[in-house]
Order: C-alpha cells, then structure tokens, then sequence
C-alpha cells in the first residue's frame, strides 16, 4: 500500500488528543488536515476517575482545559470544513455535563464569529423508562452483578445510556458540523463517520479503539497527542499526527490491553470487535497496516450507568513519629479501632445511626489494607488517615469530633504518660462531603439505536452569541 | 528461586471499567513467556487465592504475540464507594511482584508459595 492508495480508498479520522482537555496541539491538528483527515473525533469522557463526575455532572477538566481545546477544534473545523464530533462529554455525559459542554462552544462560536450547526446528543434516561424496561425484562446484569432491582435505579442521581455510532450518523446526516454527545463508548465516535461513508465494520472499530486514547498507542506517548487512522477496503492504517514520533506494531497491537478486561474481544452497541486473527504490520518508519479485524453483529444493547451517593464522610489526619508505636502498628490499629467504635457508641448512641470508622497508616498498609509478612521493617513515620462514614455530613463531623481525643492521646501500652500525635490542621477534622459509588452493571436492550437518545439543534440566531 | 518480578520487564495493574481489575504481565522474553505461561502459581486458583475472588470468575488471557498475560478479576465492590483506597487499580499488581515461579511448574505445589505471599485482610466494615 503506498501512500497515494492509502489517500484515495480511505475514511480519515483525525484524532487530536485521548481525552478533550489534555490539550490539542494546532500544529497537528493542521498536519492531520493537509493528511485529508474527513473528520475530527475526539472522546471526552470517561468512568475512570470514579463515580463523582456521573453523580453530579461536572466535570474533571476545568472549564479553561475544555474551552483552549474546543476552540482549537473549532478552529479547524470551520476552516478544512470537516464535521467535529466530541463524544462522553465532561466526562460523563450526563445532560448537565452535555449542556455545560454546549454553553462553551457557544461562547467560542460567539467570540470567533461563527455559527456552526451543532447538534446535542442527551442519552440520560428517566426513572420511570428504566423501570418500564426492568419490567418487561430487557435489561441484564453484567458480571459480577445481579439482576436491577427499581431501588437501585431510585437510588441513582444519574443513569446515562452509553451510546453507539448511530445517533452521530443520524445527527450527521442531518447536516450536523459539530456533535456535542452525551455518554458514548470511546470508540462510537471515532467509528461514526468511517461507518456512515460505508467502511467496513471490523477495521473501523479496530482503528477507532486503537486511536481512542490518541497517541497512548504510539512509541513514545508523551510526543504530541493526536493521531490519523485511515480506514480502507480490508484493513486500516494508524500514525502519530506528530512527525517526529511512531507507531510500530509492539506499541499499537499492545494497545488492545490498555484498560481491557478481554484483549482479542470487545463488546460493543451492536456488536462484538473481534481481533484475534488480526495481523499487524509497518509499512513505513511511523505507520501500522492491521488487516484481519472482524465485526460480529449481535442484538442492539446499551450498557448503563449509574451513580449516586447516600453517605457522607469526615476525615482526620494524624502523623505519628513514635518508634514503640511505629514498632507495634498492627496492634495498635486494632486496639485504637475497637475504642473509637465504643467511644462513638457511648457519646452518640443510636445518634450516629449505621457508621463505619475506618484507619488508614498511610506509609504502612494503607493502599493494600492488608497485612504485612512478619519481618517487614518499621516506617519511620506514618500518615493515619481516619475515616468516618455516615448517613449525614453532620454526623459523620460529630463522630470525627467524639473520636478527636482519642486520635490525638491513645497510648500504645498502660502506665506511660499520655502520648500526643501531631495534627497538622485545626480543626482537626475535614468534611469530604457525599461518598459517590457506581451502582449500575446492566445494559438495556433495544430494538432502535435511537429510540433512548434525543437530539437537539443549538439555535445561534436566536442567542446570537449572547450567552 | 525466581520470583515474578525477576521473569517480568514489566508488571501493571488498572481499572477496566468500574467493576474490574486487570493486570498485565510482560515477560521478559518469548522463552521466559513459554516457559511460565501455564504456571499454576499465576493460574486462577492462586490468583483468586491471592486477591481473594472466585477462580470461576477470573479471565485469563495468554497473549503468545506479546509474550505477555492478561488477567483480569471482579472488584469486591465497585470503584469508589466508602472503602475504597485505590481508585484506579493501579497499585493492585504490586501483591504478585514476589510470587515464587519455580520449583510449582508441576503443578504440585502452588500453596506454599501462595501462603508466602497471602496475608489476611484488615479492612474493617
């Protein structure tokens, strides 16, 4: 395959960078232009930093991150003329995250003078309808989870249905230049447009999932952020969008592993992403050919998910120093752990409800919380990291506050002067506020792709940029 | 006596999703790969010893092109939550550095070298 083949038979995807906010680069963005790229695709979102970003809907960037990379986007929308498509955005892809996501492309568009067709994709999903499917039996757990009870669904804040390609082809279709979707598998909205323009289905979900954490799948990750896949009759192709890194076949076939469960197979809307057979090659210094990635269609689903919270916690930091403590911190963590629980029961009484108090001896075992093999040496001091959960914020403060002396004074033997252990705030205590937690594991099924996803038009006469 | 950490170039551990945990090994040549990729001592029931889940339900996925091991396991609960002391996954591979791999090739004897390495839980809830 040489290079003007590769040009004329193929769908071009630019993607600028693994996850919008991480910062564009404008010098790839207009190498992966001049390469014929026919869209840009970028994934926003993502379920890795844990359930607060569902549960309230903002986002992990800050709004500055988003706005310098949307506009650079933008930027080079308007001028090559090519659709951009923003999947999961801030982060979740719930419809706050989606119209706070929206209020900024806005505010560009404004400040840049353009008005461009910007379709909105909310895949967030009502109660009731969840309940209705529960019901008729269309929606199933995923391993290791049981079967959706309705209280599990009351008890989310936020549920989003994860949508695939068709809602983008739809919207694109329609005319869209700009898509601000909603939650989406990082790979949908790479493959959107490839599968639109009638590429096949197996290598354009294999180079959207290659491509989906931009240039994590090249030699050297930290050398530029985008990369290009051209997708092609029976194959496609990927590159870093920065000259001066590569791809080789090591960095892209290892790249199916990156945060997988399954590395030859991944299940998405629609289908299976099957690459078992597939053989991976460089064709250049910088390129990798893969052919053999296969598509097997299954019956439509849509994974959800869910967060929520419904508990509360108050932490308390103490550092110790003390050699016969340091020497005996097992013991000392039960004995200390057993007091606190029976000084809360003593102070509070059925006051403090359900709670949990766990320890943490940041500097021993407090990442794994399992113990150590006997001989391990002593630290020379330890963070403890006091943590305690309630069904308020109040109440998890007042269980801190009862815990307070003890923390401070707790003697690791009898008869010694009472010890005191160093806290570096005042108060003590600090309020983390709600404990969010994932409580979806399912998917839905469903007849029609579109049919949980509603599309809305962003109307710039009627704002004119006011906003 | 080698130890995982002694046949790996490199061993990591990550969220796939918020309700699994999976955890690479690279071996640190095509040779080292063969000869330890059916060891018992990495197999599901010591890995499910180790990490205190269900064999049954552990994945595990020898990669001949990569020389390399995917093993993948259910979080006891979901990322997050109240419990919760590495978001990511990403310290959980550290358990396995110190798994003996030799001396187990038979199969005979894996829970000697699981015992080394197991340590109870203080997690309290």
């Amino acid at each position: 395959m040489n290079t003007s083949s590769k040009l004329a038979g193929t769908v071009n995807v630019l993607v600028p960078v693994g996850s919008l906010g991480v910062g564009i680069q404008p010098e790839e963005m207009k190498r992966g232009v001049a390469a014929g790229a026919h869209v840009i695709a970028v994934d926003a979102g993502s379920t890795d930093s844990g359930p607060y970003p569902l549960a309230t809907g903002i986002s992990k960037h800050s709004r500055e991150a988003i706005k310098h990379d949307l506009a650079i986007a933008m930027a080079t929308q308007a001028e090559a003329g090519i659709p951009l498509l923003v999947g999961s955005c801030a982060m979740s892809g719930n419809d706050m995250a989606v119209a706070w996501t929206r209020d900024i492309v806005i505010e560009i568009a404004a400040e840049m003078g353009i008005s461009p067709r910007v379709a909105l994709l909310y895949s967030e999903q009502d109660p009731a309808v969840l309940k209705r499917k529960n019901a008729e039996g269309r929606i199933r757990p995923l391993a290791p989870s049981g079967p959706l009870e309705d209280k599990t669904i009351d008890a989310c804040k936020h549920v989003v249905a994860v949508m695939g390609p068709e809602p983008y082809i739809a919207a694109l279709e329609a005319g869209a230049e700009i898509i601000l979707g909603g939650r989406t598998t990082d790979t949908a909205v790479l493959a959107a447009l490839p599968i639109l323009r009638g590429a096949p289905l197996g290598p354009a979900w294999h180079a959207s999932k290659i491509a989906e954490c931009g240039s994590l799948c090249t030699v050297n990750p930290t050398d530029g952020k985008g990369v290009l896949i051209r997708i092609g009759a029976d194959s496609f192709t990927i590159e870093p969008l920065a000259e001066s890194n590569c791809c080789d076949v090591h960095s892209i076939s290892a790249h199916m592993l990156y945060e997988n469960a399954n590395p030859f197979r991944l299940t998405e809307p629609g289908g299976v992403l099957d690459v078992t057979q597939a053989v991976y090659e460089a064709i250049d210094r910088r390129t990798v050919r893969v052919t053999g990635s296969r598509w097997e269609p299954m019956p439509y689903t849509m994974k959800l998910e869910g967060a929520g919270a419904d508990q509360y916690q108050t932490l308390m930091l103490v550092g110790i120093e003390d050699p016969e403590v340091l020497a005996n911190l097992d013991l000392f963590h039960d004995r200390i752990l057993a007091q606190l629980y029976e000084r809360v029961r003593q102070t509070m009484g059925e006051a403090a409800g359900n709670f949990n108090i766990s320890l943490r001896f940041y500097g021993w075992n407090a990442v794994s919380g399992r113990s150590l093999p006997k001989g391990t040496p002593f630290p020379r001091e330890v963070g403890l990291l006091f943590v305690a959960t309630a069904a308020t914020q109040a109440i998890a403060t007042q269980i801190a506050k009862s815990c307070n002396s003890h923390l401070f004074h707790f003697p690791i033997k009898r008869g010694i002067e009472v010890p005191s252990y160093a806290f570096p705030f005042s108060p003590a205590e600090v309020e983390r506020g709600p404990v969010y937690k994932f409580l979806l594991n399912h998917v839905v099924e469903i007849d029609d792709p579109l049919e949980l996803v509603r599309t809305e038009w962003v109307d710039f006469s009627a704002n004119k940029g006011a906003r | 006596m080698a130890k995982l950490r002694d046949v790996c170039l490199d061993i990591r551990s990550k969220n796939a999703g918020p309700y699994w945990i999976t955890v690479d090994l690279f071996f640190d040549s095509p040779e080292t790969y063969r000869k330890y990729r059916d060891n018992p001592a990495i197999g599901p029931a010591a890995f499910g010893a180790l990490y205190e889940v269900d064999p049954a339900m552990i994945k595990h996925f020898p990669v001949d092109s990569l020389n390399m091991i995917k093993i993948s396991y259910p979080r006891a609960t979901a990322q997050g939550g109240m419990l919760e002391r590495d978001m990511h996954g990403g310290q959980q591979y550290v358990r396995l550095l110190d798994v003996e791999m030799d001396g187990n090739e038979s199969g005979s004897d894996t829970r000697d070298s699981l015992a080394a390495s197991r340590a109870g839980s203080n997690e309290h809830s």
